[in-house]
């Protein structure tokens, strides 16, 4: 039913199937040179545009795409090395196939077709609409005033066009090409320039899952621990920092604004300079170890083993990650206090309730009611939580148990991933893991989003 | 009444505690920025002498970690980028609150499906890219960066899209019988009202490239002159650096901390703005 609606909502009969099916012969001709049918209603400047943009697009396809869409199943044949020339009896360097640059050639191809075909069924739904307005005997408008459109109707054509195109080429053209990394065998072992590499299938994604191998090994635990610290991130900050809210919003408490400043100036900082500094006063020579021996904890030369030892090491991580948190929740559920509509308390005190009934029965259900669905973005956000981890410990606690070194005992899957492609050039498990985490999160979240009215209701206060 | 107080007192005293905890690494990279003893760990923690040292030569010995160039480069970088981010969030946010067009929701839903992926793991694929246009080589490494920091600023319309709902269509409305078109609107009407977001979303953008180092890693590579602070700082505490450049470090550090935490603190202060609305009513 809903489903229904919306699609009425943006109903046309200037459609492509229409402009195909019921479209005279110029309209039907522009489907293989673009502009024709606006060339046929006069409209020039329209027509000059879609017959440039098809020729662009030719020529790029001959000179450019086609080429590498014929590379793309194999990502190269030739390796680079030496090859003996029969001609002058010697050994010639022979410069070989770069799969990678293949590989990123085929999905910009990709792209461009996706590009034109926009291009394209734009073209069919202009061209139509000026048939049909032709013989309605509307006036078709001239260029001008079609330009003027896409600053009033249709304004968001102007306004997105530039942030799409970033968002395409800079996220999305990238999740694809790492994505479809996933499946070829793009490892330590096939590094181009000079070896090449190829599509393999799902055996990544066995080798990762599968229990025994060297990188499942790796794999489960560190999935393990991202779990057990994304869950104590998660919510050992939501309960602390909501309570400190309360506590500083008490009515009782004094210099409020003293103790808020006091936890914000934590997190003006950056927090690369504030993990870097704790990383450092937590070494066993460091600030912390120091300040105990003098002031007689410990004894000379002796050092707790904050970041060096495993259990310890990822006890800190969670706790220096509250240090950071904290403040953060704190704030949002200040806000949220304070936005508390006044007329339920009005309405309980009229009833009679005393205020520990009022804290109990309308405070706290109300912040939980408001800000449980954004546990689960903290959550997601933990999950993903590399500054924390790489800064801090830089996943050490290392260990010989893991995959070749890459990771260290608390390391989370996404430093891990970081490790694997930056440090390691092992791309393909790189890609598998960041597809895992995906799914992980994305599973998760989604199923929560959508049930959140903030979604279901957005139009709830227009 | 006697029991109030005490556990009054009581919390009092505990919030005084956590403060200091919550202060007392940003105290401590203050008192080493002006230690006078260099090196990495020293046997005190407090330091034994004071000393204006580490800021001087911060500045003037700049043959290897050229902080004063790093400075300017993230200042550059961060100028442009917040320019096109916030030009990028603004539009994509008003577009989605205010415009009702085919590919919104879907369009919607995509930009919560893409923040589900770990941020940087297309980033050696943005890598390539970017080196396969030719901008990885000498100082087009800025403008890679500004590309990277602005690029996917169009997902992040989440906040400001909130903001401008809370505006009534019926402004909207009455302009538009005014003769008004949408783009004037948005020009005239709805920007002038929305100071709050839109201050919060420039300084959001251009602290960005101060406080990541995680690109500007992978961008920049080995070539020093094109560092941002970040990064700069981040390669003073390196095995073979932190000993001698250990209290540099703090120097620069607070030098860059201090614009960073005052932005900070203005931005907060606009989120808190922003949440009560933008028409009062």
């Amino acid at each position: 039913m809903k489903g229904k609606k919306k699609s009425m909502e943006f109903q046309t009969e200037y459609t492509v199937m229409n402009g195909l099916k019921k479209g005279d012969i110029y309209t039907k001709l522009s489907a293989v040179i673009l502009g024709m049918g606006n060339f046929a209603r006069k409209e020039i400047g329209k027509g000059i545009l879609f017959l440039l943009s098809e020729i662009a697009f030719i020529a790029i396809m001959i000179g450019f795409g086609i080429p590498s869409l014929v590379m793309l199943p194999s990502l190269g044949t030739k390796e680079t090395g030496e090859v003996f020339n029969e001609a002058t009896q010697v050994y010639e360097y022979v410069q070989g196939d770069n799969s990678m640059l293949i590989l990123l050639y085929g999905i910009v191809t990709f792209f461009l077709i996706g590009f034109f075909v926009v291009i394209w069924r734009a073209n069919i739904k202009s061209a139509y609409k000026a048939q049909l307005k032709k013989e309605r005997g509307q006036a078709i408008p001239t260029f001008r005033q079609e330009m003027s459109t896409y600053f009033d109707s249709q304004l968001h054509k102007t306004l997105l066009f530039f942030p799409v195109m970033g968002i395409l080429i800079f996220t999305i053209m990238p999740l694809i090409f790492m994505i479809s990394m996933a499946f070829t065998n793009y490892d330590r072992d096939h590094q181009p320039p000079g070896k090449l590499f190829d599509w393999i299938g799902l055996s990544n994604f066995g080798m990762v899952l599968d229990f025994t191998s060297d990188l499942g090994k790796t794999f489960w635990p560190v999935l393990g621990w991202t779990l057990v610290w994304a869950v104590f991130a998660t919510f050992l900050n939501y309960i602390f920092g909501m309570v400190l809210a309360l506590v500083i919003n008490r009515k009782e408490t004094k210099f409020k604004s003293f103790w808020r400043f006091g936890f914000v100036v934590s997190i003006a900082v950056p927090s690369f300079v504030t993990l870097l500094i704790m990383n450092q006063m937590l070494q066993p020579n460091g600030a912390i170890n120091v300040l105990l021996r003098e002031l007689g904890f410990l004894a000379d030369g002796a050092s707790l083993p904050f970041l060096t030892d495993v259990t310890w090491a990822r006890v800190t991580v969670i706790v220096i990650n509250l240090w950071v948190g904290i403040p953060y929740t704190m704030l949002t559920m200040t806000g949220i206090l304070q936005n508390i509509p006044t007329d339920l308390y009005e309405a309980a005190k009229i009833d009679g309730a005393n205020s520990m009934k009022i804290f109990w029965q309308i405070t706290i259900p109300y912040m939980l009611f408001v800000t449980a669905p954004s546990l689960i973005t903290t959550f997601v956000g933990n999950v993903n939580n590399f500054n924390v981890i790489y800064l801090l410990t830089g996943g050490a606690p290392s260990t010989m148990e893991y995959y070749k070194m890459t990771a260290g005992k608390t390391d989370l899957l996404v430093t891990w991933l970081y490790k694997l492609t930056i440090d390691n050039k092992d791309y393909s498990f790189g890609a598998v893991i960041g597809i895992l985490v995906f799914v992980i999160t994305a599973t998760s979240s989604l199923l929560v989003y959508r049930r959140t009215a903030a979604y279901k209701n957005e139009e709830g206060f227009q | 009444m006697k029991k109030k107080t005490i556990s009054n007192i009581l919390i009092h005293v505990i919030l005084a505690v956590m403060v200091v905890i919550w202060v007392l690494p940003i105290v401590w990279v203050v008192l080493i920025s002006f230690r006078e003893e260099q090196g990495a760990y020293t046997t005190t923690f407090l330091p034994q002498g004071y000393t204006l040292d580490n800021y001087i030569r911060l500045f003037t010995e700049t043959d290897l970690f050229n902080f004063p160039l790093w400075f300017g480069n993230t200042f550059i970088v961060a100028v442009f980028s917040c320019l096109i981010a916030t030009f990028y969030t603004l539009a994509v946010s008003y577009s989605m609150s205010r415009m009702r067009f085919k590919m919104r929701k879907p369009f919607m839903n995509i930009a919560l499906i893409l923040g589900m992926f770990p941020g940087f793991m297309s980033m050696i694929a943005v890598y390539y890219i970017l080196k396969g246009v030719g901008l990885t080589e000498g100082p087009l490494k800025l403008v890679s960066l500004v590309l990277v920091y602005s690029g996917g600023a169009g997902l992040g319309f989440y906040v400001a899209k909130g903001f401008f709902d809370t505006i009534p269509k019926a402004i909207d409305e009455a302009a538009c019988i005014d003769g008004c078109t949408r783009w004037q609107i948005f020009t005239k009407i709805t920007m002038p009202l929305s100071r709050p977001i839109i201050v919060q979303t420039v300084l959001g953008a251009f602290m960005a490239p101060w406080v990541d180092f995680i690109f500007a890693k992978v961008i920049t590579g080995a070539e020093p002159q094109y560092y941002t602070v970040a990064i700069g700082l981040w390669n003073m505490l390196t095995r073979e650096n932190i000993n001698q450049y250990y209290t540099r470090f703090a120097a620069g550090a607070v030098i860059v901390s201090i614009p960073i935490a005052i932005l900070f603190m203005k931005m907060q202060k606009c989120y808190m703005q922003s949440n009560a609305g933008a028409v009062k009513g």
